[in-house]
């Protein structure tokens, strides 16, 4: 019985796909995996939208949405229905066929992403044996789709705000790369299904995720850092900056292909999560071993739906960092210490179990944290004042 | 220590979220139109037309003195007088405004004319719901529409009708004791001037009546 | 030679002529992303799953970006030429009949070498891990240095840039 409720989806699709001949097959079941994936994430869209709002609002002492339907939850439909019909305007003297396109880019490569992804027992769509470097690749084409938004729209705030998106994107890809090369590392295997596997064992009932160990925690610190970065959100959303640059890459867009952008950002946080559940948070295991009862992708899902609330409520403390700001923060402290991260890491997995390698892996990384921090709190020197007049 | 900064941020936030839902501090939204926010008692709109008792055409406080006509800004009011006279709240026949407009789309609120009125007769009202689907006719408010009630005034402006009324009584007790004293100076006149004798011409010392404090 | 390559290889060529063709150098830019994929996705047909991913991380995500970035930052992206032909294409046309027959003998002798239905190599990520720090790990270390090289050049370029800037 919890048998058939864990693998439910997998069940359903057998059964299904079982009415075609069986040379249809194969391709009828990838067609309807595709199929679940694209209903079911525009679907936790809609929802994490409302709870942005509605969350944003309560953090911010004042009611969400609460006009249509109750408390409401009918609030994305209204905004679907708004950016059904709105006119779509494109620029006299925009690039047409890029600007066309670099929505339609943006969302296919967000959605290629959730393929590798292990939503629950026995649930990758596929299982590719590179798949982690697979969502890396995808995650990358990202920033090519944001330049082609930014150019094509012939403005120079939306140039500006695609070139800082890029400059960001590109400086935060490799922290993100770095901080789950550890993980990589330990696991010995780049396909999320083995990640997932090996955090799928308990002792005492607690769960062997990696985020659960001194290297595990401090790349999950990171990761979130330089995915935070990599989907444009705030504190990083200087890009798309509402107070300076109008909507940065996207202001020349309206109705549906804004909708598309504003989908892609969304889908694309919650890949990323996905992929952070699985890399840090164990994937589709459950906390602790007498919980194990309760279906694998109910787990998975929660976790992602978690991190989104964290996406939110860190959105609504935390005020906007300036581009060089930003840059500084990535170049100078993520990066050093995804490295010694790594190094940490390596340390971890030849010293052997036992309590030695605990305390001398939470010290070299608080250490690392306190002395690179207190850079970071020293501030700017300000001197006196200099002028530089045109002459 | 950095990230001390931020997790005490993220902790505020966590309080105001939670604190929503359960104190009425953290979430200060009030839901116009279904809730209102609190009267205050110092707010002010647009003028009217105070009148005392029942009757809103003979206990109108105004007389048509135009002192707020003139004063006012924008000249947003316009005033005619009337050529005859009708009796006021305390019988005496006073003159009154026959037509006393004023267009709200044109008033700044500037309470000039409140200031400046010497009988206490025209007052901010509270009132801004005004919205109207007619731009000109139904922004101009004649006499009917600005003549309200002292009752309404002291339920609009409490404090301020009640120092308005006292004030006005004690005026009102001062001219008493004066006309009292007039009159019985005026008897006493009366009854003096047959024991005059036949006069030389002599100054005679002024009479000190009480002129002075006319005003309140 | 199924029909899944030469679409695939269509793409390619498609993209790369368009890249020497088209006048405005933002959409050169852009087709030849689009024959960096076509050859990602080569690789991905052969199997050789870490050569194709690594395509795309590396020519679409950090070459092309770098590609674009170079075109905005200089004065590519203004005024398009007028014709992309050039005036004497003779010497070019020399030139690239040169180096094409040179890959041409080159890939006809190394095929014709091999049996023509030969199983293909079943190669995991652990295999070219262990290459690249068993029996390639001196080139790897030379590579290595090369690009701290160009790092350290980059940034030293760049800090004189703002010394004379002050």
């Amino acid at each position: 019985m919890i048998e058939k409720a864990d693998q439910i989806f997998v069940l359903l699709s057998h059964w299904l796909v079982s009415f075609l001949p069986s040379a249809l097959q194969p391709a009828a079941a990838v067609l309807l995996s595709v199929v679940a994936i694209i209903v079911t994430f525009p679907a936790l869209f809609a929802i994490s939208v409302l709870l942005e709002r509605k969350g944003l609002g309560r953090m911010q002492n004042r009611y969400g949405p609460n006009r249509v339907g109750p408390y409401g939850i009918f609030q994305p439909v209204a905004d679907g229905v708004k950016a059904l019909i709105k006119e779509d305007i494109v620029p006299f003297r925009a690039d047409a066929v890029v600007h066309f396109l670099a929505p339609v880019f943006l969302v296919v490569v967000v959605f290629m992403g959730y393929a590798v992804l292990p939503m629950g027992r026995n649930m990758t769509l596929v299982n590719m044996d590179a798949g982690l470097l697979f969502f890396f690749a995808i995650g990358a084409s990202t920033e090519l789709s944001v330049f082609m938004a930014g150019w094509s729209s012939r403005n120079k705030y939306s140039l500006l705000g695609a070139m800082r998106a890029v400059a960001q994107m590109i400086s935060y890809e490799v922290p993100l790369l770095m901080s789950s090369v550890a993980v990589v590392m330990i696991t010995g295997s780049l396909s999320l299904g083995k990640i997932v596997d090996a955090q799928n064992q308990y002792t005492y009932g607690f769960p062997h995720w990696y985020v659960f160990t001194p290297w595990g925690f401090a790349g999950f610190v990171l990761f979130a850092i330089a995915a935070t970065a990599e989907t444009n959100r705030s504190p990083f959303d200087l890009p798309e900056g509402e107070s300076e640059l109008v909507a940065g890459y996207f202001t020349e867009y309206s109705g549906f292909k804004f909708a598309l952008f504003f989908l892609g950002e969304y889908v694309g946080m919650m890949g990323i999560s996905g992929l952070a559940a699985t890399l840090f948070l164990g994937g589709w295991s459950a906390p602790f071993s007498w919980l194990g009862w309760v279906p694998s992708w109910f787990w998975f899902f929660a976790k992602v739906m978690l991190a989104m609330c964290i996406f939110i409520w860190v959105r609504g403390t935390l005020p906007r960092l300036r581009q060089d700001q930003l840059m500084n923060f990535a170049w100078k402290f993520v990066l050093p210490l995804t490295l010694l991260n790594l190094i940490v890491a390596g340390l971890w997995r030849f010293m052997g179990e036992g309590w030695l390698r605990w305390l001398v892996c939470s010290a070299i990384l608080l250490l690392a944290y306190t002395l690179m921090g207190r850079g970071g709190m020293r501030g700017d020197h300000i001197g006196p004042r200099s002028y530089r007049y045109a002459e | 220590m950095l990230g001390e900064g931020i997790l005490k941020g993220l902790g505020e936030t966590a309080r105001n979220f939670v604190g929503s839902y359960v104190s009425a501090e953290r979430l200060t939204t009030v839901q116009y139109p279904e809730e209102r926010a609190p009267e205050i008692e110092a707010t002010r709109d647009f003028p009217f037309l105070v009148y005392d008792g029942t009757d809103g055409e003979a206990g109108l406080r105004c007389v048509a003195c135009q002192i707020c006509e003139k004063e006012c800004p924008p000249k947003c009011i316009y005033i005619v007088k009337s050529t005859d006279k009708k009796p006021d709240a305390f019988g005496k026949p006073q003159i009154y405004p026959t037509r006393f407009d004023i267009d709200i789309s044109v008033c700044m609120s500037c309470q000039i004319c409140v200031e400046v009125c010497p009988f206490e007769a025209i007052k901010m009202d509270t009132e801004f719901e005004l919205s109207t689907t007619d731009r000109f006719g139904g922004l101009l408010y004649d006499r009917k529409e600005l003549s309200k009630s002292n009752e309404y005034y002291h339920k609009i402006h409490p404090t301020e009708a009640a120092e308005v009324d006292a004030r006005l009584a004690e005026e009102k007790v001062k001219a008493d004791a004066k006309a009292k004293a007039a009159a019985a100076a005026a008897a006493a006149k009366a009854a003096a001037v047959p024991a005059q004798a036949p006069a030389h011409i002599t100054p005679k010392p002024p009479v000190t009546a009480v002129e002075g404090d006319k005003q309140g | 030679m199924s029909i899944v390559f030469y679409v695939i290889a269509g793409l390619s060529v498609a993209g790369a002529l368009a890249a020497v063709l088209l006048k405005n150098t933002v959409h050169c830019a852009l087709a030849l992303t689009l024959a960096f994929a076509g050859l990602a996705l080569l690789f991905l047909e052969l199997d050789a799953q870490f050569a194709g991913f690594a395509q795309i991380l590396v020519y679409i995500g950090a070459v092309a970006i770098l590609v674009v970035f170079a075109i905005l930052l200089t004065r590519g992206s203004e005024t398009p030429q007028d014709t992309v032909l050039s005036r004497n294409p003779l010497v070019g046309l020399v030139t690239a009949a040169a180096i094409f027959a040179v890959l041409g003998w080159a890939v006809l002798h190394s095929s014709l070498s091999l049996p023509q239905e030969s199983a293909k190599p079943q190669v995991t990520v652990m295999d070219i891990g262990n290459a690249l720090m068993g029996r390639y790990v001196l080139p790897l270390e030379i590579v290595a240095l090369l690009l701290t090289a160009a790092l350290i050049g980059a940034v030293i370029v760049a800090m004189h840039e703002k010394e004379a800037a002050k």
